[in-house]
């Protein structure tokens, strides 16, 4: 269970208009400003929800998965996960997630992905059964048995992706975080990765947290949707409540999301 | 401890598989000690008595530094390491169970390691084979060569500690280039990877071998070749083991508080 209570963070940014003039006054003085990235934020996941968590660039989405995974500490607010606060007891708390980065790698560029596979088993210390289960199950649903002795430097985006699933699924964990998995993929492999987190989601009740600008990713795979802007929590419920909230006549329904999102954004003023 | 064993275990193999760049890395580093050696011997011949070491201790010491290289040597960081702060991807490694100090710290032995097995026995091989007093002399004895091996490994363990530091300070530099740059040429030139510390005029001398740059190369490669006393070495060990402890316990807080107060960039 995941429980955010009046979660707020603000990074302060540094700011110049453009020029050479500007450039050497900035040399001379800074100029900050501060950005409300999350303001009072609250929500309740209950264990093996599939959670999409939308909004647009910058509404504050990856800072909130960066709190629920511990890697960011919030200036106020509550947040426990499973009884514990991901920034005060990190370590703890990080062995029972799994997290997807869309954008980054967790894998080690210049070696066979197994050898990467298998040092998060030693990080994580799964036992040695444990592990060759996950692994010959990860293998068979992401088709991986082709890819474990290939450099990750070798891999296309797709294969690569796959593989960071695997990667981040090995210790079994209870709750998944994944922000933009399928980011630049194209249509099998995104086919293939919604169709094994639904798997996972199923068979072993993970919990899992998905944040995508992909309507398609958000509706086949969240039962229930939160949405941000501007760092405030402006919509919690289900993909019906978005297209009704987004279509341009009161009391219908917008058949295509992606446009109900864009009124949305723009009714509420955040894009 | 496991998972650090195979962290390092992992960075150690990757290693190996640089073959051109060991291949590469040897051939500069005989260039270099021949080209040290002849500077040297042009200095040594105007006038043997005006060195506090012989030319065959000097030879030695050069060709020691030249085999263990990578053990000491101020600008072989890791990128990788730097790369995932500047980028962020050290978002991956925050959410780990593991202390990023101790990862990192085991990373930067192994890449060392690694290409130290890859390149000091050719060069060794070679300098033993050289004629004397050009080459490396055996250690005077067995014992001194054990002591030999104790102040290297303090002295391997000292300069990765403090290279940690230079990596820690990149979480609140952000850009690691200017620490970088000014790390190597302070480090190489204060713990006698330009020429040996003995060399160094008395009362400077008093104070670097004070400075934990004096407990990285210089130790080792002195007590190789005798030019230490006794007593002399003792104090050296005992510096070895305060600067050890001094520099893991600043790095350690300094990572912690990082820990706390990273932001990571680029959503």
């Amino acid at each position: 269970m995941i429980v955010m209570e009046h979660i707020s963070k603000r990074y302060k940014v540094a700011r110049r208009s453009g020029g050479a003039g500007a450039a050497m006054k900035s040399f001379l003085r800074r100029e900050h400003e501060w950005v409300q990235a999350l303001d009072d934020v609250s929500f309740t996941i209950r264990d093996g929800e599939m959670v999409g968590y939308m909004g647009p660039n910058g509404a504050g989405k990856s800072s909130t998965i960066k709190i629920l995974s511990g890697i960011l500490t919030p200036d106020s607010g509550r947040c426990t996960i499973d009884g514990l606060t991901p920034w005060k007891n990190r370590i703890e708390h990080v062995k029972r997630i799994g997290v997807v980065f869309g954008q980054r790698s967790q894998l080690w560029w210049d070696i066979p992905v197994i050898d990467s596979f298998e040092l998060l088993r030693d990080i994580y210390s799964v036992d040695p059964a444990q592990y060759r289960r996950n692994l010959e199950e990860l293998t068979a649903l992401l088709q991986l048995s082709e890819l474990l002795k290939t450099p990750t430097r070798q891999l296309s985006l797709g294969q690569r992706m796959r593989c960071e699933l695997a990667a981040s699924l090995l210790h079994s964990p209870r709750i998944l975080f994944l922000d933009e998995p399928t980011i630049g993929l194209d249509a099998v492999s995104k086919l293939a990765v919604r169709e094994f987190i639904h798997r996972l989601n199923r068979e072993h009740g993970t919990t899992v947290i998905l944040t995508t600008h992909d309507m398609q990713d958000i509706s086949a795979l969240a039962q229930r949707v939160i949405l941000i802007g501007r760092g405030k929590i402006l919509l919690d419920g289900s993909l019906d409540d978005i297209r009704r909230a987004g279509s341009e006549n009161p009391g219908a329904q917008e058949e295509d999301l992606d446009r109900a999102v864009a009124n949305l954004y723009r009714r509420l003023g955040i894009s | 401890m496991k998972k650090y064993v195979s962290f390092f275990r992992n960075r150690f193999a990757m290693g190996l598989q640089y073959r051109a760049a060991a291949l590469a890395g040897m051939t500069t580093q005989f260039a270099w000690g021949f080209m040290e050696i002849m500077v040297f011997r042009a200095f040594y011949s105007a006038n043997p008595a005006a060195f506090p070491m012989t030319f065959e201790a000097t030879a030695s010491y050069i060709w020691l530094q030249q085999a263990l290289l990578a053990v000491f040597a101020a600008w072989m960081l890791e990128p990788e390491i730097f790369d995932c702060i500047v980028s962020g991807n050290v978002a991956y490694e925050l959410c780990r169970p593991i202390r990023i100090y101790d990862m990192w710290f085991a990373r930067s032995m192994a890449a060392r390691l690694s290409r130290v097995a890859l390149r000091c026995f050719p060069i060794i091989l070679v300098a033993l084979c050289l004629p004397k007093p050009y080459g490396i002399s055996l250690p005077p004895s067995a014992f001194q060569f054990a002591v030999f091996l104790c102040t290297l490994v303090l002295s391997f363990l000292v300069s990765v500690s403090f290279y940690m530091l230079v990596y820690v300070c990149t979480f609140y530099t952000i850009s690691p280039m200017g620490l970088r740059v000014m790390v190597g040429s302070v480090v190489e030139f204060l713990s006698g990877g330009g020429i040996p510390l003995p060399f160094f005029p008395e009362r400077v001398r008093g104070v670097l071998e004070i400075l934990p740059f004096a407990a990285m190369q210089n130790v080792p490669l002195r007590v190789y070749s005798g030019s230490m006393t006794p007593a002399e070495t003792q104090r050296a060990v005992a510096l070895q083991l305060f600067w050890l402890a001094a520099l893991t316990i600043l790095g350690r807080v300094l990572c912690a508080r990082a820990e706390r107060h990273a932001t990571l960039q680029g959503g």
